[in-house]
């Protein structure tokens, strides 16, 4: 194994892990979608800062990723709340809008420019390597990892500091309301953390991917927990194997990376549905639920 | 470029006519479709479709090797079909619930094409298969031949669901009491879906994955404000998303560099922005008239001893 | 003379243009067993949801012991309806009950081993002690409403507030319940639980709102819960088989009110 796979397989297995961890709570609060919505949406937070910015890795992009996050997500709220549109529909709505404005603006103003739609994306992870950071010009390792493991720190971070108020205000919101622990405030930030990682994450494996990875290794691992905390590890655990096998079939096929990863934990997801203990469709004892 | 030069290339300009009309089709079905899917609280259905869409695409071409929209429409029916059926299983047998199993199967359906689309354009004649369109749409390729191709599958679409008018109705407002007279709801939940892929497969060319969900669902939800009647809801939802293919079209062939399926897509959603806000009786900004009205009469109910 | 533990006043609260609640006043004394019984659709859940400062009412205040809520969270406990959570959450019956004492602990300290016993001792309150590592999804519905019982009772809070608890709950979980309330009250703490079922007021409550958009009446059992204010709550849709007279309206409740209106 050469120094290229093996920082591939690092950077992989970080942001999947990155990913996971908000997933869970994600997948519990039955905001899947939305996940899919903000990876789509934060494009236009990227475009809009570089602009300002001129310039493609000034840390701004990840503020202006965060804040049409945020954008995404109260949009979506404001028309839930007028009754009009389910909610469903309202992201339905509100995420291509977004999002079309974002490539219309990159086709019009940014069309010189390195920043190719495809690659947001699908991601290139292939890439990745090249890309290396220099202490004093010694080298210290592609930027990447960098990337996707302070994503990984602030998410472990996050969910260990507010672990209690996350599980009282996903389980039950209206008593986290009662008890005076603002739900609104921590959903808020919740959310911000969700579009910090899908843009961390989406520069390695591109926007719908990252989608696959918060929810694919949460759902297989709710197949198999029963506690909170086991399923926080078991998704980050399918994470990680998702991401190393996914890279060597890639390598195997010569084909996508990304696309790679998201089939084998499509693969595992398969295996849990069939074979979880006690869950599994082929162990299931309970009668099925109609 | 003036207006009377627009209207006039729309008519005798053939790429221009070719792109308004595909995406007056693609509007035009999609949104009659569309209405039924968010009625159904399937809303994100056809996100989840159309992303899953792209395997089957792929293995179609793999097999065929041909470039036909025929062929590419019955692998994308294939995966399409899939897709539904595995949020369907995974939602009766698990806990997991279904904006979980959408998203798990959009991503994972996607994965897996992406996978397969990289690895076939290793093929010789891939390149030139034209798979990599489907992410944004290029309405720009559309044939003459493409369109009538459309025409075709879409009059075959509405037509089917003219015919099976009533049944849909019954489905689409309470499937269990559809069941309990009779009716094989399995059947006509199958059929509405598998229409709802055509209409889909029909889209990706012109506006491509990312953005089909947005002509299922705008349309309709601009469509929903104006009507309390499926029927109106329907008809209308139709000529809203003609109405945002063919200015979306003309708009981008008046401008330069702007791709067509973001600007229907801005078209629509504008329109149901509008629609919001403006359409009688719903409408946010006749409520909070109505509400500042209403908060007035309690105040001053209050203030009386 | 006793202090008023619940005191609602002129409360009007809406839902779009309609109004739920409509200038409703209400007391509730010290130590008082109140039901809160009114038709579907007569704003009890919404009562309960305002005085929680949970929904936003367009007029009118809530006070707990003569202040708002919000400085008076330590003195409440809430039983939300069996139904408002997803009961295939990834969590034990230990962690559940655990969630009651969140309140107290405040923002970022972890429960330990003292939230631990307090928990333990409330699920053996209910019976519940020897599912204490069950997944709660495991639970019949009528333990799974003791296990909220047991969150609430493990907040040590002067006033309980109780959606619904007897909603489709089987006999021993009744009895159980019943019993605790009765146990609440010799505390001295005051508990309101929204009900459905008329017949067993008189043997459950001690007072009792009537309740209908507007405030049909409010006060103890005995004085208030006269066929006149059922009347006047449920429209007069009551058939009362045989409630002729005044000695009679107990007997009336039995046979009449076990089917409540719709």
């Amino acid at each position: 194994m050469s120094l290229a796979h093996i920082e591939i397989q690092m950077i992989a297995a970080l942001v999947a892990t990155a990913c996971a961890l908000p997933g869970v709570f994600l997948v519990l609060r039955r905001m899947a979608m939305m996940s899919d919505a903000i990876s789509h949406t934060v494009l236009l937070g990227i475009v809009l800062a570089f602009f300002l910015t001129k310039s493609l890795t000034s840390p701004l992009l990840i503020v202006g990723a965060a804040l049409t996050g945020v954008l995404t997500v109260s949009l979506v709220e404001l028309l839930t709340r007028t009754q009009l549109v389910r909610e469903d529909a309202a992201i339905g709505l509100v995420f291509p809008a977004l999002f079309s404005i974002a490539i219309l603006l990159i086709t019009r103003f940014a069309g010189n420019v390195h920043l190719d739609v495809d690659a947001v994306l699908l991601g290139e992870l292939a890439f990745a390597p090249f890309n290396r950071i220099q202490i004093f010009g010694v080298d210290a390792g592609p930027a990447g990892l960098y990337v996707s493991g302070g994503i990984l720190v602030l998410n472990v971070l996050f969910i260990a500091i507010f672990y209690k108020e996350l599980k009282l205000a996903t389980f039950d919101p209206a008593l986290a309301a009662a008890l005076g622990f603002a739900p609104g405030v921590l959903h808020y930030a919740f959310m911000t953390l969700v579009s910090v990682t899908a843009v961390g994450a989406f520069d390695a494996v591109g926007s719908v991917l990252v989608v696959a990875f918060m929810i694919a290794p949460p759902a297989a691992a709710y197949l198999l927990a029963d506690r909170l905390s086991h399923m926080l590890i078991y998704a980050a655990a399918i994470g990680v194997l998702s991401a190393v096998s996914g890279y060597w079939l890639a390598y195997a096929l010569d084909a996508s990376i990304a696309g790679s990863m998201a089939t084998m934990a499509g693969a595992i997801f398969l295996a849990c549905y069939l074979f979880a203990p006690t869950r599994g469709v082929m162990t299931q004892r309970r009668p099925v639920k109609t | 470029m003036d207006i009377g030069q627009l209207f006039h290339n729309l008519f005798f300009d053939y790429t221009l006519r070719t792109v308004a009309l595909g995406a007056a089709l693609l509007g035009v079905v999609s949104g009659a479709l569309g209405a039924f899917a968010v009625l159904r609280r399937q809303s994100l259905l056809g996100d989840a479709i159309s992303h899953a869409a792209l395997p089957g695409i792929v293995i179609a071409f793999l097999l065929t090797r041909s470039r036909e929209p025929v062929v590419f429409l019955l692998g994308a029916l294939a995966a399409g079909w899939a897709a539904t059926l595995s949020i369907a299983a995974i939602t009766r047998t698990t806990r997991i619930k279904d904006d979980s199993a959408l998203g798990l199967v959009l991503s994972i359906f996607f994965g897996f094409g992406l996978m397969l689309l990289t690895f076939a354009q290793k093929l010789s004649d891939a390149r030139q298969a034209g798979l990599d369109k489907f992410l944004f749409g290029q309405a720009a390729t559309l044939l003459q031949s493409d369109v009538v191709a459309m025409a075709a599958v879409g009059a075959l679409a509405l037509g089917t669901t003219l015919l099976f008018w009533k049944e849909f109705k019954l489905l689409t407002f309470d499937a269990d009491y559809a069941a309990s007279l009779g009716y094989p709801v399995r059947t006509l939940d199958v059929l509405l879906t598998t229409l709802l892929v055509v209409a889909i497969v029909i889209g990706l060319q012109t506006v491509g994955v990312v953005l089909m969900s947005a002509m299922l669902v705008a349309p309709a939800a601009a469509a929903r404000q104006w009507t309390n009647r499926l029927e109106t809801m329907v008809g209308l939802s139709g000529l809203f998303g003609a109405l945002a293919g063919v200015s979306g079209a003309l708009i981008s062939s008046a401008m330069e560099k702007t791709p067509t399926g973001p600007v229907i897509v801005l078209c629509i959603s504008a329109l149901v922005l509008v629609s919001l806000l403006f359409a009688p009786a719903r409408g946010i900004v006749w409520r909070w008239l109505r509400n500042l009205r209403n908060r007035r009469r309690v105040r001053t109910a209050h203030l009386r001893p | 003379m006793t202090t008023t533990a619940v005191e609602v006043r002129d409360l009007t609260v809406a839902y779009k243009d309609k109004p739920v609640l409509w200038s409703v006043d209400m007391q509730a004394p010290s130590g008082a067993l109140m039901a809160i019984v009114g038709p579907n659709g007569a704003g009890k859940t919404t009562l309960i949801k305002a005085i929680l400062g949970l929904v936003r009412p367009l007029a009118g205040q809530a006070l707990i012991y003569g202040k708002p809520y919000s400085k008076q969270r330590h003195l409440v406990a809430y039983v939300p309806q069996r139904s408002s959570v997803d009961w295939d959450f990834p969590t034990s019956v230990l962690d559940v009950v655990m969630m009651g004492r969140y309140g107290a602990l405040g923002w970022l300290k972890r429960p330990g081993s003292a939230e631990r016993r307090a928990a333990l001792d409330a699920l053996d309150k209910v019976g519940m002690v020897d599912f204490a590592e069950r997944q709660i999804g495991q639970l019949s519905g009528g333990q799974q409403q003791r296990v909220f019982l047991a969150r609430a009772l493990v907040q040590n809070a002067e006033v309980y507030l109780m959606d619904e608890p007897f909603q489709g709950v089987d006999a021993t979980t009744e009895r159980a319940i019943v019993r605790l309330l009765q146990e609440l009250r010799s505390q001295g703490k005051t508990v309101l639980v929204v009900h459905h079922d008329l017949q067993t007021v008189p043997e459950y409550f001690d007072w009792v709102m009537m309740l209908n958009v507007r405030r049909i009446a409010c006060g103890p059992v005995s004085e208030v819960f006269t066929e006149q204010s059922l009347r006047a709550t449920y429209g007069g849709k009551i058939a009362f088989l045989n409630g002729d007279g005044v000695g009679e309206i107990q007997d009336g409740y039995r046979t009449a009110l076990s089917q409540p209106v719709l």
